[in-house]
């Protein structure tokens, strides 16, 4: 076998998978980093690489232009930039990625909060020679306020600074120390040369001070599963499974996605809005019965008795239900190019719930820069982030999003046109929001 | 490390210690199977593509798994260009009758015959599929359409959601998508419009294979290597047959071929294969240094937007 083939051997055996997002602004080499990581873990094949060298050729570069691997559109490859996130997949030996790539350009920071939403990971990218700057705490502000479980710091263009290990630990500490304020959980910094391809894939010999993982080994050591034991199991209920066959008569199954937690049969459920309390019956995988099912599982609970339940509704242990309301303070990011107004009347869509809701209060809106707040801003425009309050037609089950990211999350939909205009997060926004109060902010900020 | 880079490390690196790990299939399939459900209870009107092909073939099995005991809650729609593996045309009215499905067909061999429209000098059909298909989700009111087209696919498709939002006219405009966050799916959309839904836009050309595989599902034999008749054009090897192959230039002579995917016989290509079992096509696709259209697909060389081209018109 020829070192291809026992590569992809492996490839085929590698069993998990990691989503996981970039971030960096235009010139800080994500393009680069994002070609090199494909390329050099052959994930381009031929006919792909055939196809970008003859469009650099006739763009009249001489080398391949490895962006044009990334840049989808036509309007992107004229304009040389990335409009919208696109989504890579690529394999090594220890697992699948999904690659969330989202561009760096002006429209930052809703493409940034939708490539972090379904991520794992957060890879935040800074040129070494500018250190960290104001897009670079932007970056880790949204991947705090996303609550992406991992952030790696790739310290980018070490060859431009002589692969000094000074400026690799200045940067780190400087990000480390901000990133862990807003209450990233875990940071791990890499010095690299997307170009060169220092610790992207393989490990650097320009910098033997460095003994750490390259960005592609941390990628596949990752922790990607969770102890489950400790969290709040949901279940939003998607649809109702009744055959009514001859075979079926009786069978009513609440299927759905598990979106936190586990469920097992015997357990007590309650079912909320409405309240009302059973036994999970039985659990079927889809068309297996198990005892146990945790998330992300697709499944169907039966329960013992014939209650009212429909899509929308959430399934939880009676002893760990989270209240409902129909007022919601939550931080949103605002999406869409109309704004979003003190009043206005909306859709908000909860898992698989979506009811009538009106904007009540806009109380504040976030700098990213310098996370400073702009008292009562009025509304919110594309990009904004900012704390909103909303009242609801009908009673939500919503958790913290710090608790549940599946179940704490929602979008505020125009029930005009459907326009999706804000994606939010129930709760407190930061983990630790009173340690990156800013010393000049003399009314600090209540988020 | 050197530095003080990493904050916490973490308690343990190693996988499969936890018991609630899942495969990236399970992973997968989960994903899908909730796409299908969602679509199933915000729409009323739902269809699936069903093309007879490895991706559609893979759509219907999760759609049968997602509603289990009961039955798929979606009628099928067919695009027949007319230029079809007669095999695959078998296999697609077993399938249907098996599982006791609605197949509805638009034909362009009858939109060609009415006049409406015309054919293409190379003898492609795979453009002229755009109105017929348009018409067909017109005609019967489908408000969202099930395809099984994957982001690793080709580049235009790689910067598509899962819910594609479709004017009347089915036209994708890539710079007005909507955001697609969390697993919150937007599917509201006026009267007339429609949405694309792609349940297997994270699945790669190997995924699809394994899953086959682990599932124990039926393709047609196209998809195993097999002695044809075939001549070349363009690079790639072209079953002949009515649809205008060969011509005097081309010759014609027996291989041992397969396909790696299917679609109208005049822009499909196959592939020089002995693999014919699914263990050996699995080995050949994790070795092949071609992707899965580069390899097979005439019409999406046409340009380098070809794709997103027709998508724009309507097209999947």
């Amino acid at each position: 076998m020829t070192t291809r083939d026992t590569q992809l051997a492996e490839q085929l055996s590698a069993t998990t998978l990691l989503r996981f997002a970039t971030a960096g602004s235009v010139d800080d080499g994500k393009s680069t980093l994002v070609g090199r990581l494909l390329h050099d873990s052959k994930s381009v094949l031929t006919d792909q690489l055939e196809a970008v060298e003859a469009a650099s050729l006739s763009r009249g570069q001489d080398t391949p232009d490895l962006a044009l691997l990334t840049d989808g559109l036509r309007a992107e490859r004229e304009q040389g930039i990335t409009i919208d996130v696109a989504y890579r997949y690529f394999a090594t030996a220890r697992r699948r990625f999904i690659l969330a790539d989202t561009p760096g350009h002006v429209q930052y920071t809703r493409n940034m909060v939708t490539g972090a939403s379904t991520a794992e990971l957060a890879v935040v990218l800074v040129d070494a020679r500018n250190g960290v700057v104001e897009q670079t705490r932007r970056h880790a502000a949204v991947a705090a306020l996303l609550r992406v479980p991992h952030v790696v710091l790739a310290v980018n263009k070490m060859d431009l600074v002589d692969y000094a290990e000074p400026v690799f630990a200045a940067i780190a500490e400087e990000f480390t120390a901000y990133a862990a304020s807003l209450g990233v959980p875990e940071i791990t910094a890499i010095p690299i040369s997307a170009l060169a391809g220092d610790n992207v894939v393989e490990p650097s010999a320009n910098m033997d001070w460095y003994g750490g993982p390259t960005v592609l080994e941390h990628l596949e050591t990752v922790p990607v599963s969770h102890d489950l034991t400790g969290c709040h199991a949901r279940l939003p209920v998607q649809y109702v499974i009744r055959p009514q066959t001859a075979e079926y008569p009786d069978y009513r199954g609440y299927a759905g996605q598990i979106a936190a937690g586990t469920f097992r049969v015997g357990e007590q459920v309650t079912v909320l809005p409405s309240g009302r309390t059973s036994k999970i019956a039985g659990i079927d995988l889809l068309g297996q019965a198990v005892d146990i099912a945790w998330t992300p599982q697709s499944v169907t609970l039966l329960l013992e008795d014939d209650i009212d339940v429909s899509r929308g509704d959430l399934i939880v242990p009676s002893g760990d239900a989270p209240a409902t309301t129909q007022d919601i303070d939550a931080t949103v990011c605002h999406v869409a190019d109309r704004p979003l107004t003190v009043g206005q009347r909306v859709l908000l869509k909860h898992t698989t719930r979506t009811v009538k809701a009106i904007v009540k209060e806009i109380p504040s809106r976030l700098t990213l820069d310098d996370l400073s707040q702009h008292p009562d801003p009025g509304q919110l425009v594309a990009n904004d982030i900012g704390r909103v309050k909303v009242r609801t037609a009908e009673p939500l089950a919503l958790d913290s999003y710090a608790d549940s990211r599946r179940t704490g999350s929602f979008l505020l939909i125009d029930p005009a046109d459907g326009t999706t205009l804000a994606a939010g997060m129930a709760g407190e926004s930061f983990a630790t929001a009173e340690a990156v109060r800013p010393a000049d902010d003399e009314e600090g900020w209540d988020f | 490390m050197t530095t003080a880079a990493t904050v916490h490390e973490a308690a343990d690196n190693s996988e499969g210690s936890s018991p609630y790990a899942l495969s990236h299939l399970d992973a997968l399939e989960s994903e899908a199977v909730h796409i299908f459900r969602e679509v199933a209870g915000e729409f009323e009107r739902p269809v699936i593509l069903f093309s007879g092909g490895k991706d559609s073939i893979v759509m219907l099995h999760l759609a049968l798994k997602a509603f289990a005991p009961a039955p798929v809650p979606f009628t099928l729609l067919h695009v027949d260009t007319g230029h079809n593996f007669p095999e695959v045309i078998e296999y697609r009215d077993r399938t249907v009758a098996e599982h006791g499905l609605r197949l509805h067909v638009a034909s362009v061999q009858e939109y060609i015959d009415a006049g409406k429209l015309r054919e293409r000098p190379d003898g492609t059909r795979n453009p002229l599929q755009t109105v017929p298909l348009t018409e067909a989700i017109q005609q019967h009111r489908f408000d969202a359409v099930f395809g099984g087209g994957r982001r690793d696919e080709e580049k235009a498709r790689a910067k598509e959601r899962v819910f594609s939002l479709r004017d009347e006219f089915s036209q994708w405009d890539p710079r007005r998508q909507r955001p697609e966050l969390w697993q919150l799916y937007n599917g509201r959309h006026a009267p007339g419009e429609h949405v694309r839904v792609f349940p297997l836009s994270n699945w790669t050309e190997l995924d699809v294979w394994q899953y086959i595989d682990r599932e124990k599902i039926e393709l047609p034999d196209i998809y195993f290597a097999h002695e044809r008749e075939v001549f070349k054009r363009s690079g790639m090897w072209l079953t002949a047959g009515e649809w205008g192959g060969p011509k005097d230039s081309e010759s014609v002579e027996t291989r041992l071929i397969r396909y790696r995917t299917v679609g109208d016989m005049s822009c499909t290509g196959a592939v020089d294969s002995d693999a014919t079992t699914l263990d050996a096509v699995i080995a050949e696709i994790a070795a092949s240094r071609l992707t899965e259209r580069g390899a097979t697909r005439a019409d999406d060389k046409m340009s380098e937007a070809a794709m997103e081209d027709r998508k724009r018109e309507g097209y999947f």
